[in-house]
């Protein structure tokens, strides 16, 4: 089999059978093109695991990227990727025709409201094992707490006030502190 | 030209979605909200839906978006634009930028942009079961039988990791929060 049709193949297996998306998605990843496939070997998954976290977009896309442009380049990244993506997107498709008829019914309407407050509760969730995981100190805490209040305070008054702003402000800030803390390393240029 | 808005607005959710599943949900909700593109209700929804179907949240998300405002034609651009950036900068981290994500500058940047999220989804995730509990308005309208419901699915659902070594998945919540839901409003 070529390999543009084995990277579309297995990654379009991966995006079909993951649910929820994001670390569920490693796992599947980490057993077909290491384990399986070895398309590339375990340090390179776990180096690509600190790429993601560092990059934006869902760490199951950047992986899929990484991975075919390893194998075949540019042409084998944009497979990869359309793989990825393809599944859940006739499924999401098919399902938005539907949804709006099938909310008329009462029952489902009714499970709805149920589901939406588990929405909340899992959204809470997922900013508290990120809480978790981080390396907590003074500095990382006061910038949690504080972006916590912004965005409580833009929410609750209804104000216009992007959270792109809120964050690039942070990355601004961050970046300050840093160069404040550390006089002279500005001298050395922005090299690695 | 709604292709055009939705491409741009996809484009800004995918270009700051750092950090994970649920790190692109403040950002798509806000982008949805201030375009009028689809109810808050409705994205709270799709947010179970997509909890419960393949594939990443955000992704499916744009999709879903970009269906309901133009079609598979604006499902097609929104869910290239949400990706787009997140293919771009892996290509440009292979090819050109080994180096930058080592840098100590760049990584004081993200840090405060990553702890910025950590605080912001924390912020949505509060405020959303808040507006469930006591409504939309400043005066507070505390609605019961939703608080009662919270109170319980939260216990249930943060409870069963004392119990079960991993506790229940997210597609069990939202499915004994269906089933919940079925049974109070079916009653009252």
């Amino acid at each position: 089999m070529p390999v543009l049709l084995e990277l579309f193949l297995t990654f379009a297996k991966i995006g079909l059978f993951t649910f929820g998306g994001g670390y569920a998605m490693i796992s599947l990843i980490e057993d077909a093109c290491v384990s399986k496939k070895q398309w590339i070997t375990h340090e390179d998954m776990m180096n690509m695991t600190v790429i993601a976290e560092s990059t934006p977009g869902p760490i199951a896309i950047n992986c899929a990227t990484f991975i075919g442009y390893k194998q075949r380049g540019f042409i084998g990244s944009v497979v990869s990727t359309i793989g990825i993506i393809l599944p859940s997107f006739f499924v999401i498709l098919l399902i938005s025709s539907y949804l709006d008829r099938f909310l008329e019914i009462i029952w489902v309407a009714n499970a709805f409201k149920g589901i939406k407050i588990a929405v909340g509760i899992l959204i809470l969730d997922a900013g508290i094992k990120m809480l978790q995981k981080m390396q907590k100190n003074a500095l990382s805490k006061i910038f949690v707490i504080a972006s916590f209040i912004m965005m409580m305070i833009v929410n609750i008054f209804a104000l216009r006030i992007s959270t792109i702003v809120l964050m690039l402000a942070a990355g601004a800030v961050s970046l300050l502190l840093f160069m404040a803390a550390k006089p002279g390393a500005a001298d050395k240029g922005g090299g690695s | 030209m709604i292709l055009f808005e939705l491409f741009f607005g996809m484009l800004k959710v995918g270009c700051f979605s750092f950090g994970g599943a649920y790190a692109a949900i403040p950002l798509m909700q806000e982008v949805v909200l201030s375009y009028g593109w689809i109810s808050e209700e409705m994205l709270t929804y799709m947010i179970a839906v997509s909890e419960s179907t393949p594939g990443p949240i955000m992704v499916n998300l744009a999709t879903y978006v970009g269906n309901d405002q133009a079609g598979i034609a604006g499902a097609a651009i929104a869910t290239f634009a949400v990706v787009l950036p997140a293919f771009l900068i892996i290509l440009l981290v292979m090819v050109l930028l080994k180096s930058l994500l080592k840098n100590p500058y760049f990584q004081a940047v993200l840090g405060g942009l990553k702890h910025c999220i950590i605080g912001v989804i924390l912020a949505t995730g509060a405020f959303m079961i808040f507006q469930d509990c006591f409504g939309t308005g400043l005066s507070l309208e505390p609605d019961w039988i939703v608080i009662i419901m919270t109170a319980v699915l939260a216990t249930v659902y943060f409870g069963s990791r004392k119990v079960m070594k991993r506790g229940i998945s997210p597609i069990a919540l939202i499915g004994i929060s269906a089933a919940a839901g079925v049974i109070v409003y079916g009653i009252f």
